[in-house]
C-alpha cells in the first residue's frame, strides 16, 4: 500500500506532464462527467449518506448534491474567463512593454475531505482542482464510509482516472499521503489535524488551503416585532439541527442573548423544535444523527458535568444504539466548561446571556476567531460594530449557513478557523499559480541603467522612479534639476 | 559604525518570555483598534517615508558596511523601489480598504453582500541580507498599510542596516505597534514559537520550511520569498548587445548577483554561445573596466561564508578549464570579479543549487527549445527570462515553463512594476506582494451577507417533502423555468 501510493503520485505527475489537463476542453468535460455522476447518482448518493449519516434527502440535496451542481455548473460557464490571463498596466517607463498575470495550475493536488458533508466536501474543491487544470488526488474520510466507497467506485466511471484518483482509507493512508510531495493540499477539517497537514506540507513547502471550524455565535438582539422574533428564531433552528445535527462547521455553535429575552426564546425554540421534529424527534427522520461512537461519547462527556447538566432546559436524552442525541437548549452552562471551549460538533445548543448585547462582542473577541459570526438585528449601528470591531471568516446578518450558496463570497476561516478560501472564481484561484509575465522589446534602450555609474545617471534614475517625465525630459535636455532633487 | 557598535552590546538577551510578553502587548494593542483607521495608517507609511528620505545617506553607508555596495544600486533598488511602494500605497490606499460589493445569485434571495477588507492582527516579518532594507520595510510598510501591528526581524548578517532599521523605526514610528528586534538564530526561534497572525519570510528554502513548520502549530498563514536558479534563455537572431547589457544589468548590476531574481545561468545554443560570450566580455569590460576586483561599481560577497561556498563552486573539478572570463578572487576584500563559464555540466556542484553570487554558467543545447526541458527538470525557479524574437518559441516558452514571473527580452524589471504579483512557486515560494498585491498579503477578507426579515422560504425546513426538494433544486439550481414548474405544482 505504501508503494502503492508513492506510485500512484508518480503516475498523476507524469500525466500532468502531458499537459493534458491544461486543455480547457478537458476540463469542461471533466465538469460535465461530474455533473452527469451526480445527476444519474442520485438516490445511490442520498443512500449512503442515509446510511453514514441519517441525513434526509432533502437535507442532503440542500446542503449536499445541489451545492455540487450550482458550482460545477457555474465552474463550467466561468472556466474560460478565468483562464483568460488578466492585462496589468505597466508605467510609461518601461514601455513598449506588456504586462499580465496568467493563471496555471500548480500540479499534483490532494484533497483531504472531511466526514459531515462527506460528498461536498470532497467534490466541491474537487471541481476547483479541475478548473484550474490540476491532477488530483482525493482522500475521503474513512468516517463516511458508504460516502467514501460511493467516490472511489464511481468517480472512476466518470472521471478521467489518468487524472483524477480516489485513495481510501485510514491514518496510516493519511500519513503516506503526506510522506509525497504535492503541490497543493486542501484539508477540511479539525485544527489538530490541520495542524499536523500543514507541518507535513512544510517540509515540501507546499502550500496548504486549510478549511476548519470553530465556534461560531449566534446573536440575537432584541427584535420588538414578533414575526421578525418568530423568524430569527426559526432561522437559528434551521441553522443549529438542519446541517447534520449540528455537526457542520458553520453551523451555530452557542447563541447569545440579553438576559431579559431568555426566557421568551427559550419557549419558542421549544415550539419550533416540536414543529420541525415532532414529539419524538428521534422518529422524526429529518434530523441526522451522530456520525459514530466516538463523537457520540464526545459528546455525552460534554453534558456529564453536573453544573452544565443542570444547565439543561430542553431536551438531553440520548440514544447510543442509535447514535441519536435530540435537540438539546442549556442555558449559561460554566464558561470553562469544555461545552463552552470546545467546538461543539453536535446537537447541543448553550443560550449565553448577556447584560447588553453589545457585550456579545467581547464575549467573542476573548475566543479564536470563528469561521462565522450569525447577528440578528436591526440595528444598523450595531451591524457596523460587530463588523468592524469582531474577526471571522464570513459574518451573515438576520440568517445562518447561507453564506455557502454565494460563490461571489469567498468561503475560508482567518486565525484558528482556517488558511484561504474557496466557492465559485476563488476556487480556482486557490488551485493556480498566478504567474507575472511581461514582455519588453530589444529596442528602446534606456543607457542610465548601465554602470559605469555617474550622477547623470543617478539623477535619471531618480526622477524615473517618481515616473517624473517632464523632469527626465529636462534632464535629458541638459537641465540642471538642482531644484527637484530630494522631496 | 559606532553607532551599530554601541546599539549591540547594551542589548537584554532576548528570549521567548521577552518573545512572549511582546506579541502580547501587541495584540492587547493591536485590540484598541488604533490601526485600522486610515489616518493612522497613512501617518505611519509617511513616517517611514520620511525616515527613508531623510537618511538617504546614513542607508547609503550602511549599505556600503554591509556590501560594498556602490551607492546608486541602493538609492535606485533599495530606496527609489520603496519610496515608490508608499506613494502607491498613500495614492491608493482607501480604494484598497473600502469593502467590495459582490453580486448574489437567487438562492439567497432576497440578499445583499460585500467583502470587508481587514488586518489579520499581529504580524512578524523576517528578512533577508542583501537587499536589507528594502526587504524589511516594502512587507512591514504593506502590513502597516492593511492596518496591522508588526514586529520586523532584520537579518544578522547585514548588521549596519539591522542597526540602522531599529534606530529610524525607533524614531520616526509609533512603537506601540512597531517594532523591531535584532537578533540571530535565537531571537529569531524565540519569535517563531509565538503565535502571529501572518509571517512573511524573505530567505532561503532551508530557513522558509523551518519557519512554515514553527507556523504550522499556531495554524498561522505564511508568506514565503525564497529563490531558485533563475534561468535566462537566449535565442538566436535577437539583438545581441542589448540583450548582454541587460543580462549584465539583472546580474552583476543586483549586489554582484546575490539577488533571487538575478540571472543565475544561461541557456543556449551550442552554436550560438561563442558570439555571446565574446559580447559578454566587451560589455562586461564597458561597464565594470580592466580590473573589475577594483572596479567600485561592483557589490562585494556579503561574508566569507559565502566567499567560500562560491569559491567551492569554482574550484569544483567539473567546472576546470570552463571560466572563459573572469575568475579572479580578492578573499582579503571578500571580492569576486564578474565570471562567466561556458559549457558546464548539468551536475556540476554550479548548477545544483542557486549561485548567489557573481558566477554566469552558461549551459548549451543543440536546439534552443531544449531549453524548456532543462529548465522544467529543475525546480520552479523565482524568476524565468527569455531573449528571443521568436513568437512560437516565447508563447510556448511562456505556456510551458511555470516560474515565479517571467520576463520577455529583458531581466529583473518585473519586480519594479507594482501591478504585478512578485512570489515564487513549488520551491521558490507561497505567495505575492508589491503593491495592492502587499496590503492583500495581510488583509482578511471577510464575506459579509445581509439577508432581510422579509421573504423566508419555509422550504428550507422540516418537515422535509418532495414537493420542498423539488422547488429547493430548481432554486439552487436557478434555472427559471423549473422554478416556474415547481412553484405551479405546488400551488
Amino acid at each position: 500500500m505504501d508503494i502503492e501510493v508513492e506510485e500512484t503520485v508518480g503516475e498523476l505527475r507524469q500525466y500532468f506532464k502531458t499537459g493534458k489537463t491544461k486543455s480547457v476542453i478537458w476540463r469542461k468535460n471533466q465538469l460535465t462527467a461530474l455533473l452527469d455522476l451526480v445527476h444519474e447518482n442520485e438516490d445511490a448518493i442520498f443512500k449512503a449518506l442515509h446510511q453514514d449519516l441519517g441525513k434526509h434527502p432533502v437535507e442532503a440535496y440542500r446542503d449536499e448534491i445541489g451545492a455540487v451542481e450550482k458550482s460545477a455548473n457555474n465552474s463550467l460557464s466561468c472556466v474560460e474567463k478565468w483562464m483568460a490571463p488578466k492585462k496589468s498596466n505597466i508605467p510609461l517607463l518601461f514601455q513598449p512593454a506588456k504586462g499580465e498575470v496568467l493563471s496555471e495550475p500548480l500540479g499534483v493536488v490532494l484533497i483531504f475531505s472531511s466526514w459531515n458533508f462527506p460528498i461536498m466536501l470532497a467534490l466541491d474543491p474537487l471541481i476547483g482542482a479541475i478548473s484550474a487544470g490540476n491532477v488530483v488526488v482525493i482522500k475521503p474520510s474513512e468516517q463516511a464510509p458508504a460516502c467514501s466507497s460511493f467516490l472511489a467506485n464511481t468517480i472512476p466511471l466518470y472521471l478521467d482516472s489518468n487524472a483524477i484518483k480516489v485513495i481510501e482509507g485510514g491514518a496510516h493512508v493519511c500519513e503516506q499521503l503526506l510522506l509525497q510531495k504535492w503541490d497543493k493540499i486542501f484539508f477540511t477539517g479539525s485544527p489538530r489535524v490541520a495542524s499536523i497537514v500543514m507541518s507535513a506540507a512544510a517540509k515540501n513547502l507546499t502550500p496548504v488551503t486549510l478549511e476548519l471550524g470553530g465556534k461560531c455565535p449566534a446573536i440575537l438582539d432584541s427584535l420588538p416585532k414578533p414575526s421578525d422574533f418568530k423568524l430569527a428564531v426559526k432561522r437559528i433552528v434551521g441553522g443549529k439541527w438542519g446541517p447534520c445535527s449540528g455537526q457542520a462547521c458553520i453551523g451555530i455553535d452557542y447563541l447569545l442573548v440579553e438576559e431579559k429575552f431568555s426566557s421568551a426564546l427559550i419557549e419558542l425554540l421549544k415550539k419550533i423544535i416540536r414543529r420541525f421534529y415532532g414529539e419524538n424527534p428521534k422518529e422524526s427522520k429529518v434530523i441526522s444523527r451522530i456520525v459514530n461512537k466516538q463523537h457520540f461519547k464526545r459528546l455525552c462527556n460534554l453534558l456529564k458535568d453536573p453544573l452544565v447538566a443542570n444547565s439543561i432546559v430542553h431536551g438531553g436524552s440520548v440514544d447510543e444504539e442509535n447514535l441519536f442525541i435530540e435537540p438539546t437548549i442549556l442555558l449559561d452552562p460554566p464558561l470553562d466548561s469544555p461545552i463552552m471551549t470546545e467546538e461543539i460538533f453536535g446537537s447541543l445548543l448553550p443560550i449565553i446571556t448577556v447584560n447588553k448585547i453589545q457585550g456579545s462582542i467581547e464575549f467573542i473577541n476573548a475566543r479564536p476567531k470563528p469561521l462565522a459570526i450569525y447577528a440578528f438585528t436591526k440595528d444598523e449601528t450595531f451591524k457596523r460594530q460587530i463588523l468592524s470591531e469582531t474577526s471571522s471568516g464570513s459574518v451573515v446578518f438576520n440568517d445562518t449557513m447561507v453564506q455557502f450558496l454565494c460563490d461571489s463570497l469567498p468561503f475560508g476561516g482567518v486565525g484558528q478557523s482556517g488558511i484561504g478560501r474557496y466557492h465559485g472564481k476563488y476556487s480556482f484561484d486557490t488551485f493556480s499559480h498566478e504567474k507575472a509575465v511581461m514582455h519588453r522589446n530589444l529596442i528602446l534602450e534606456i543607457e542610465p541603467r548601465y554602470p559605469p555609474w555617474s550622477n547623470f545617471k543617478l539623477e535619471f534614475l531618480r526622477l524615473a522612479y517618481r515616473l517624473n517625465y517632464f523632469g527626465l525630459l529636462l534632464h535629458m535636455l541638459g537641465f540642471k534639476l538642482g531644484l527637484i532633487r530630494r522631496t | 559604525m559606532a553607532g551599530a557598535e554601541s546599539g549591540w552590546s547594551e542589548k537584554k538577551v532576548f528570549d521567548t518570555e521577552a518573545a512572549s510578553f511582546l506579541v502580547k502587548e501587541l495584540r492587547e494593542r493591536f485590540g484598541s483598534g488604533r490601526t485600522r483607521s486610515h489616518e493612522w495608517r497613512v501617518s505611519q507609511v509617511k513616517a517611514l517615508l520620511k525616515a527613508v528620505v531623510e537618511n538617504e545617506d546614513k542607508i547609503v553607508q550602511a549599505l556600503r558596511f554591509d556590501l560594498a555596495r556602490p551607492p546608486l544600486e541602493t538609492l535606485v533598488y533599495e530606496i527609489g523601489m520603496f519610496k515608490n511602494s508608499c506613494e502607491v500605497i498613500l495614492k491608493e490606499l482607501k480604494h484598497w480598504m473600502t469593502p467590495e460589493k459582490v453580486k448574489t445569485s437567487i438562492a439567497t434571495f432576497p440578499s445583499s453582500a460585500e467583502i470587508v477588507p481587514e488586518p489579520l492582527g499581529v504580524v512578524l516579518v523576517i528578512s533577508a541580507w542583501n537587499y536589507p532594507i528594502l526587504l524589511s520595510l516594502d512587507p512591514v510598510v504593506g502590513a502597516i498599510a492593511a492596518g496591522n501591528a508588526v514586529v520586523l526581524k532584520p537579518s544578522e548578517i547585514a548588521p549596519a542596516s539591522s542597526s540602522l532599521l531599529a534606530e529610524l523605526i525607533g524614531k520616526y514610528m509609533d512603537n506601540s505597534f512597531i517594532k523591531v528586534v535584532e537578533g540571530a538564530v535565537d531571537e529569531t526561534t524565540a519569535l517563531l514559537q509565538q503565535k502571529w497572525d501572518k509571517i512573511f519570510y524573505t530567505g532561503n528554502g532551508k530557513v522558509g520550511r523551518i519557519v512554515m513548520t514553527a507556523a504550522a502549530k499556531n495554524l498561522t498563514p505564511v508568506v514565503l520569498e525564497l529563490g531558485g536558479k533563475s534561468p535566462v534563455v537566449v535565442d538566436s537572431n535577437i539583438n545581441l548587445k542589448v540583450t548582454a547589457r541587460r543580462i549584465i544589468s539583472g546580474k552583476w548590476g543586483l549586489n554582484n548577483g546575490q539577488a533571487c531574481i538575478s540571472p543565475d545561468y544561461v541557456i543556449t545554443t551550442r552554436d550560438f554561445a561563442p558570439k555571446l560570450v565574446d559580447v559578454l566580455k566587451t560589455e562586461l569590460e564597458n561597464c565594470y573596466g580592466k580590473n573589475p576586483l577594483e572596479s567600485e561599481d561592483l557589490s562585494r560577497i556579503v561574508n566569507s561564508n559565502h566567499f567560500a561556498r562560491l569559491s567551492k563552486l569554482l574550484n569544483d573539478d567539473k567546472v576546470s578549464g570552463k571560466i572563459v572570463y573572469g575568475g579572479e578572487k580578492d578573499e582579503k576584500n571578500l571580492r569576486i570579479a564578474p565570471t562567466v563559464l561556458l559549457d558546464v555540466p548539468q551536475d556540476s556542484l554550479i548548477m545544483g543549487e542557486e549561485i548567489f553570487g557573481p558566477l554566469l554558467p552558461i549551459v548549451t543545447v543543440d536546439k534552443v527549445e531544449e531549453s524548456i526541458e532543462v529548465i522544467n527538470s529543475g525546480t520552479k525557479p523565482l524568476a524565468a527570462y527569455i531573449f528571443t524574437n521568436n513568437k512560437k518559441f516565447k508563447e510556448q516558452f511562456i505556456k510551458n515553463v511555470s516560474a515565479g514571473g517571467l520576463l520577455v527580452n529583458d531581466t529583473v524589471l518585473h519586480l519594479v512594476v507594482h501591478t504585478l504579483p512578485f512570489g515564487g512557486v513549488g520551491e521558490s515560494g507561497m505567495g505575492a506582494y508589491h503593491g495592492k498585491f502587499s496590503f492583500d498579503a495581510f488583509t482578511h477578507k471577510k464575506a459579509v451577507l445581509y439577508r432581510s426579515f422579509a421573504g423566508d422560504a419555509s422550504l428550507r425546513y422540516p418537515p422535509y417533502t418532495d414537493t420542498k426538494l423539488r422547488l429547493m433544486k430548481a432554486l439552487i439550481g436557478g434555472r427559471i423555468y423549473d422554478i416556474i414548474r415547481a412553484l405551479f405544482r405546488w400551488s
